[in-house]
C-alpha cells in the first residue's frame, strides 16, 4: 500500500449571526414553550449584526484580530465600538442572518420550508451576487404570499421563521411525516442549518485555496452535532455527502463522524489515515454549526443584564491533502486515545490522551509549543457558573504534566499563557473543541513562528446514557520539516 | 453547602453524637471550601439551611489536609488525588482552612 505523508493544506471558518433563530435553540424553545413572555426578554437581549461582527472573541475566531488581544482587552467584550478595519486578513466571512434563512430554503431539496416571496425579492439579488454565496444559490426556494404563510403558520404544521428581532414571520417550515419524531420542523431545521454553515465553511475554504478546486475534493467526513435520519433510524447519518452535493464537490462522497465534541479530533486523524494509506487524496474535514446550542446559557445572561451572547453559528473546514513541501504534517504516529479502562476524572482523561503520546514520542513541555483544547468564551460560561473552561482545563494539564515529569513545576504558574490558548469560541461544542483553532493552527505552523501544537478533544459520551464513561483524542500537527 | 445536604449532616450529628462524626471536604477551590467549613462548624452562613443558626462544631478536614493525606497513604494519595491537588492549588486551600479554624 501506499505510503504519502498527510498535512492540513489550508483550514477555514465562519460566523453566520442567528439572532432570529435564538428562539429555537434548545434551551430557549422550552423555556418559550413554558413561559411565552421570555420570548420578548430574550428579543430585547439580542445583539444587533453589528454588535455581534464587532465581538471581540468573533473577530478572534475568524482570525481578524489576534488571539493576544483576548489577553490585552479588559472584559466586558460586548458592548465596545467596532474597531475602524479588520487588521488581519480573516479565514471566512461574518454571515448575515437573511442570507443564510436564504440559503437554508435552498438547500432544502424537498421543499419543505417557505420564504415569503417578499423577502426573497429583497434577498435574493445578494445571494446571485455575492461570490461566497452565488454557487449555491442556483436554484429558487418555494415562494409564498403573505396570506398565504399566515394561512399555514396558523394552521399550525410546522415553525415560522424570523430574521433578527422582526415580528414578521419570513418564512415557514413544516414537519416531513406527521408521526416522525425525527423529521419533525424544529429537527429539518437543525440538520438544515448544519448542512448550510457546514457548505459555507467548504465554500470558504475552496475560495481561499484556489489549488483545492471542487472536483478535486474525494471525501468529507463531517463531524459536526446533528442527526440526519428517520423514524426507523434516528442518527442514519451522512451529512456529509449532503454538504459535499450543496457545497459542489461532485466527485466527493463522504461519512459522518459522531464522537459528541470530541468527534473533530476522530475526523481529522481518519482523514490523514485515509490520505496516508493513499485511499483518498483529498479529505475535508468539516464542523456545521449546531442550532440547539443557540442561546443555551441565555437564562444566565439575561439574569446578569447581559446580550445573548450565544447567538452565532459556527462552522470550520479543514483541508488535509497530501505533502506539498509547506504544510503542517498530521503526525499520525502521535495519536493519542482514551482507553475504556481510563478513569473519566480529567486527569485521568489527560493523563491518556496527552501524557501517553507525549512518552511515546519523547517529548517534554519545552518540546510543544501549543496545547490546544476546549475553547469556549470564558465571557458565555463563567457568568452561567460554567467558569472558565479553558483556564481550568489548563490548570489540570499542567498539573498533569508536573506529575508525570513533564514540566518543573515553577512552569505551572503561567503555563495557559505560555503554552495554551484563551478561549473564543461560541458555545458551539464540538467546533470550540480543538476546530476552531484549526485555522489559527495552519497560519501559526506556516506564517508564524510555531513548531508544533497539540490537539485534543474530550467527548462527554454519558449524556447519551449508554455508559457512564467519557472519551478523547489527541494530534500532534507539526510544522514542516 | 445545599439544603439537602445540611438537613442530613445535622439529622446524622442528632443521632450519632457530634463526637462521632468527621466531615470529609472535597470542595475545589478556597470559596467553597470556606463555605462549607464554615456551615458545619458555626452554622450555615448563608442563613438559608437547616444549619442556620447550629454550631454542630464537627470536625472537618478538606481531603488535601496533611492528616488526610497521612490517613490515605503517600501512594495511594499521589495515584488518586495528586494531580488534582496541584491543579486545584490545594496548598491555598489547606491553608485557608487552618486559617478559619483558629
Amino acid at each position: 500500500m501506499a505510503s504519502f505523508t498527510p498535512v492540513v493544506n489550508g483550514a477555514s471558518s465562519v460566523l453566520i449571526h442567528a439572532p432570529g433563530l435564538v428562539r429555537y435553540g434548545s434551551k430557549p424553545w422550552r423555556e418559550i414553550q413554558d413561559r411565552p413572555s421570555r420570548l420578548d426578554e430574550l428579543q430585547k437581549s439580542l445583539q444587533s449584526h453589528e454588535q455581534a461582527e464587532a465581538y471581540l472573541p468573533n473577530r478572534v475566531f475568524l482570525g481578524q484580530t489576534p488571539i493576544s488581544s483576548l489577553y490585552e482587552v479588559e472584559r466586558p467584550w460586548y458592548g465596545r465600538p467596532s474597531p475602524l478595519a479588520n487588521d488581519r486578513r480573516a479565514f471566512g466571512d461574518f454571515i448575515d442572518e437573511r442570507s443564510f434563512v436564504g440559503l437554508v430554503a435552498l438547500a432544502d431539496v424537498f421543499k419543505h420550508v417557505s420564504l415569503f416571496e417578499g423577502f426573497w425579492q429583497d434577498i435574493s439579488p445578494r445571494l446571485r451576487a455575492v461570490p461566497l454565496f452565488q454557487p449555491l444559490a442556483t436554484v429558487s426556494p418555494s415562494l409564498v404570499t403573505r396570506d398565504r404563510l399566515r394561512a399555514d403558520i396558523a394552521k399550525g404544521d410546522g415553525i415560522a421563521l424570523f430574521t433578527g428581532t422582526d415580528s414578521q414571520p419570513i418564512g415557514w417550515i413544516r414537519h416531513a411525516h406527521h408521526e416522525d419524531g425525527s423529521l419533525t420542523a424544529n429537527v429539518l431545521l437543525e440538520n438544515l442549518c448544519v448542512k448550510v454553515s457546514a457548505a459555507l465553511a467548504v465554500r470558504e475554504l475552496l475560495m481561499r485555496h484556489p489549488a483545492l478546486s471542487e472536483q478535486k475534493v474525494d471525501y468529507v467526513l463531517s463531524c459536526s452535532e446533528e442527526a440526519v435520519g428517520d423514524r426507523y433510524q434516528r442518527g442514519g447519518g451522512n451529512l456529509a455527502k449532503a454538504v459535499a452535493e450543496f457545497a459542489g464537490c461532485v466527485l466527493a462522497s463522504g461519512m459522518d463522524i459522531k464522537n459528541f465534541c470530541a468527534a473533530p479530533i476522530p475526523a481529522l486523524v481518519t482523514g490523514a489515515a485515509l490520505v496516508h494509506s493513499g485511499v483518498f487524496e483529498n479529505v475535508v474535514v468539516v464542523g456545521g454549526a449546531s442550532l440547539p446550542k443557540l442561546g443555551m446559557k441565555f437564562l444566565y445572561h439575561l439574569e446578569k443584564g447581559m446580550p445573548v451572547l450565544e447567538d452565532v453559528l459556527a462552522a470550520a473546514a479543514v483541508w488535509i491533502g497530501r505533502d506539498d513541501g509547506k504544510s503542517p504534517v498530521i503526525n499520525l504516529a502521535s495519536v493519542g486515545r482514551h482507553p475504556v479502562r481510563s478513569g473519566a476524572a480529567l486527569d485521568k482523561q489527560l493523563k491518556a490522551i496527552v501524557l501517553e503520546p507525549m512518552e511515546r514520542l519523547d517529548l517534554t513541555a519545552a518540546s510543544v509549543d501549543r496545547f490546544v483544547t476546549e475553547l469556549h468564551n470564558p465571557e458565555i460560561t463563567v457568568p452561567a457558573n460554567g467558569g472558565d473552561i479553558p483556564e481550568r482545563n489548563y490548570k489540570m494539564l499542567a498539573a498533569v504534566l508536573v506529575s508525570g515529569g513533564k514540566m518543573a513545576r515553577s512552569e505551572m504558574q503561567d503555563f495557559m499563557k505560555r503554552k495554551g490558548v484563551p478561549g473564543f469560541a461560541p458555545t458551539q461544542g464540538h467546533i470550540a473543541s480543538a476546530l476552531a483553532y484549526l485555522p489559527h493552527a495552519h497560519r501559526e505552523l506556516t506564517e508564524g513562528e510555531a513548531r508544533n501544537c497539540f490537539l485534543f478533544a474530550r467527548a462527554s459520551l454519558f449524556l447519551g446514557q449508554m455508559t457512564q464513561l467519557s472519551d478523547g483524542m489527541s494530534v500532534l500537527l507539526a510544522r514542516h520539516p | 453547602m445545599d439544603l439537602e445536604v445540611q438537613g442530613r449532616i445535622k439529622e446524622l450529628a442528632e443521632s450519632l453524637g457530634r463526637n462521632n462524626l468527621v466531615v470529609l471536604l472535597g470542595a475545589p477551590n478556597v470559596d467553597s471550601s470556606l463555605i462549607q467549613f464554615e456551615t458545619v462548624t458555626r452554622g450555615d452562613p448563608t442563613y438559608s439551611g437547616p444549619l442556620t443558626g447550629v454550631e454542630l462544631g464537627l470536625d472537618t478536614y478538606h481531603v488535601f489536609e496533611p492528616a488526610m493525606k497521612a490517613m490515605i497513604g503517600g501512594e495511594k494519595y499521589d495515584e488518586l488525588l495528586g494531580t488534582l491537588e496541584l491543579a486545584l492549588e490545594g496548598d491555598t486551600i489547606v491553608e485557608a482552612l487552618e486559617g478559619a479554624r483558629r
